[in-house]
């Protein structure tokens, strides 16, 4: 039987601060040209929280407003506000301020790297606990903070990394080892902002789902983060870390890595755990990558944009046996960019979406909705990439009126009928494929969809051990209403008894003949 | 364009002689290839890389052009090419990539 998707859940955190202190943008123009104009005019360009609740893009991605709703409103959709759509909550998770993901970071952290200044602590604590997801086990974590001595102390004299609120330093990660560069402040600070988001996916997927803690078998980190020191540089597992301060305690997990590509391999990897009867529940999850903050800022700044990517992501999918009502991952027809593949796009698009529909005996158009490459084309379009997930349906399009699954005067509208405007932060994993799949859950449970393809896609070569890049599909189908109990049924086995034993009179009366 | 590419492309213009060599580009807008054009003929306009104040002058095309379609075998170009050819606004590209050449190519 088919694993099911139980729900899923997705974060974000507005850390406009970090965007300045950590976006390897800023941090190299910091070094090669200090005093750049681009430096200058980027505090101009910095949102609000508010303005960042406001974003549709962001409402969406929290679950507010589906992307059908989305795609109503005119790109860019930057100065577009909507009334009531500047929740912090959503169907699916919230948005977090830069303060609060502070001391969400203190709390995961177990090794006291992560200090905050005492009054800072004072100021943000009430307001931190009221979330209704941060439970008592994380509010026993909070650390009552530290002299603003203490902080200068460690940032001047001790390599640690600030961290900043509203332009003050208000605590710090330290380094966790005097000279390996694997634990040094810098790797310290991005891992822990991606455990924190992974942390607030989780808690918010139990909320989401309402599974209790213990019921979780085994999770799979897919960020794009390492974590290990000198002798190990990626040893892991941010899984295990993670679901502890979630408090899953009957849990292990693994990381699971493959750049852009590595949730959608993590997704296949869990929907087969579950099918193979190895775990029950399984649970996909990663948090969000500092480095990319502000990546593309130098353009945005330039067409006199704000900084669209001043957004931590973070995402978790919760699998199960199957239950005859939620959709199901048919892990049987998947896609694979393999070795061989080659890099031609036709190729990439063949292996990734054709090759499992003629397995599955299906055409282009029969997947109702493909997600594949979700960036926000805000965030991308000003920076000369393009708009990411229309080039995608593009070329999905363009390959079936080759195969003849369409006629060549529907390349218009495909993207429109079959695809989505993006709305996912362009943090990397964070919008390849996986945005869909909560949204893809309702659509199918309310009868809009029936078939969907998610599509991973990752760029292996940025890691120099390979040329190649990678991808990986799957799809997501309405439950077929089989489940385990119905399959092996009293009466099916009786059934099937019965054939037999008449097959096997049979076979005697025939052999008695011959005699 | 790629730091990497551009530190490669200088390369192979120092080792075999820039007069030697053609540059085929696959960027999917006109703006990109526009713009990766320029870095291999007149250098890096965003001052970033190994091509900068660099005018290698090199002779570059993009693949959707009739001067590279026309130089392959029509089936292996359909395998390969003939998707993107349907996706890409190939005008947009062509007029791009003239105007860039017309002024910064010196081996034409």
């Amino acid at each position: 039987m088919n694993s099911v998707i139980k729900g899923a859940s997705y974060i974000l955190a507005h850390t406009p601060d970090m965007v300045m202190e950590n976006g390897t943008t800023q941090t190299t123009e910091k070094i090669v040209n200090p005093n750049s104009e681009y430096l200058k005019e980027l505090p101009n360009h910095i949102r609000t929280y508010e303005q960042a609740l406001a974003y549709l893009p962001n409402q969406t991605y929290i679950g507010n407003m589906h992307p059908d709703e989305l795609a109503k409103y005119d790109q860019p959709w930057v100065d577009t506000t909507v009334e009531g759509m500047n929740q912090r909550t959503g169907k699916y998770g919230e948005i977090m301020p830069e303060d609060e993901f502070y001391m969400l970071m203190q709390c995961v952290d177990v090794f006291e790297l992560v200090m905050l200044e005492k009054s800072f602590v004072a100021a943000t604590k009430e307001k931190f606990v009221a979330n209704p997801v941060i439970d008592e086990s994380i509010v026993a974590r909070i650390h009552e903070g530290v002299d603003a001595s203490e902080v200068e102390h460690f940032v001047n004299e001790e390599h640690a990394e600030p961290l900043v609120f509203a332009g003050k330093t208000v605590g710090f990660v330290k380094r966790a080892h005097d000279v390996d560069p694997n634990l040094s402040a810098h790797t310290m600070l991005e891992n822990m902002v991606t455990k924190a988001s992974a942390v607030l996916s989780l808690l918010h997927l139990i909320r989401v789902t309402g599974i209790n803690k213990e019921d979780i078998d085994y999770v799979i980190d897919c960020c794009e983060e390492a974590c290990g020191d000198m002798n190990q540089r990626g040893g892991g597992n941010f899984a295990k870390a993670a679901a502890e301060i979630a408090g899953l305690v009957n849990a292990t997990g693994c990381d699971v890595r493959g750049f852009c590509a590595g949730p959608t391999h993590a997704f296949i990897n869990a929907a087969s755990l579950v099918k193979a009867g190895t775990h029950k529940h399984v649970v996909i999850v990663a948090g969000g990558c500092t480095a990319k903050l502000g990546m593309n800022g130098k353009d945005h700044v330039k067409k006199g944009l704000p900084i669209l990517e001043d957004m931590i992501g973070g995402f978790a999918v919760l699998l199960g046996e199957n239950d005859g009502i939620n959709p199901e991952v048919d892990t049987e027809h998947t896609g694979k960019h393999t070795v061989g593949t080659g890099s031609a796009p036709q190729n990439v698009i063949s292996s990734l979406v054709t090759n499992p529909l003629d397995a599955a005996g299906l055409k282009i158009t029969d997947v109702d909705k493909y997600s594949a490459e979700m960036q926000n084309p805000d965030i991308t379009k000003p920076a000369g990439a393009g708009d990411v997930p229309l080039a995608n349906y593009k070329m999905i399009a363009a390959l079936g009126v080759k195969r003849g699954d369409l006629e060549k005067k529907d390349l218009a509208t495909f993207p429109a009928v079959h695809g989505m405007v993006g709305w996912a932060p362009t943090q990397g994993h964070i919008p390849s494929g996986v945005p869909y799949i909560g949204v893809c859950r309702d659509d199918i449970l309310e009868g809009k969809v029936n078939r969907a393809m998610i599509i991973g896609k990752g760029s292996l070569f940025l890691g120099r051990m390979t040329n190649l890049f990678d991808g990986v599909s799957v799809m997501i189908t309405k439950n077929s209403g089989k489940t385990e109990e119905a399959a092996v049924s009293e009466e099916h086995i009786k059934g099937l008894i019965g054939k037999a034993m008449k097959d096997f009179a049979a076979s005697l009366l025939a052999a008695a003949e011959e005699e | 364009m790629d730091l990497e590419n551009q530190k490669r492309v200088k390369e192979f213009a120092e080792q075999y002689g820039p007069e030697n060599i053609v540059v085929v580009l696959g960027a999917a807008e006109g703006e990109g290839a526009g713009l990766a054009a320029e870095t291999v003929t007149a250098g890096d306009p965003t001052f970033a890389g190994p091509l900068t104040g660099v005018q290698l002058g090199l002779t570059v095309y993009h693949v959707c052009e009739p001067e590279i379609k026309n130089e392959v075998d029509p089936t292996v170009y359909d395998e390969q090419v003939g998707m993107m050819e349907m996706v890409l606004d190939v005008d947009d590209i062509i007029s791009e990539m003239s105007s860039i050449r017309n002024e910064y190519c010196k081996y034409l």
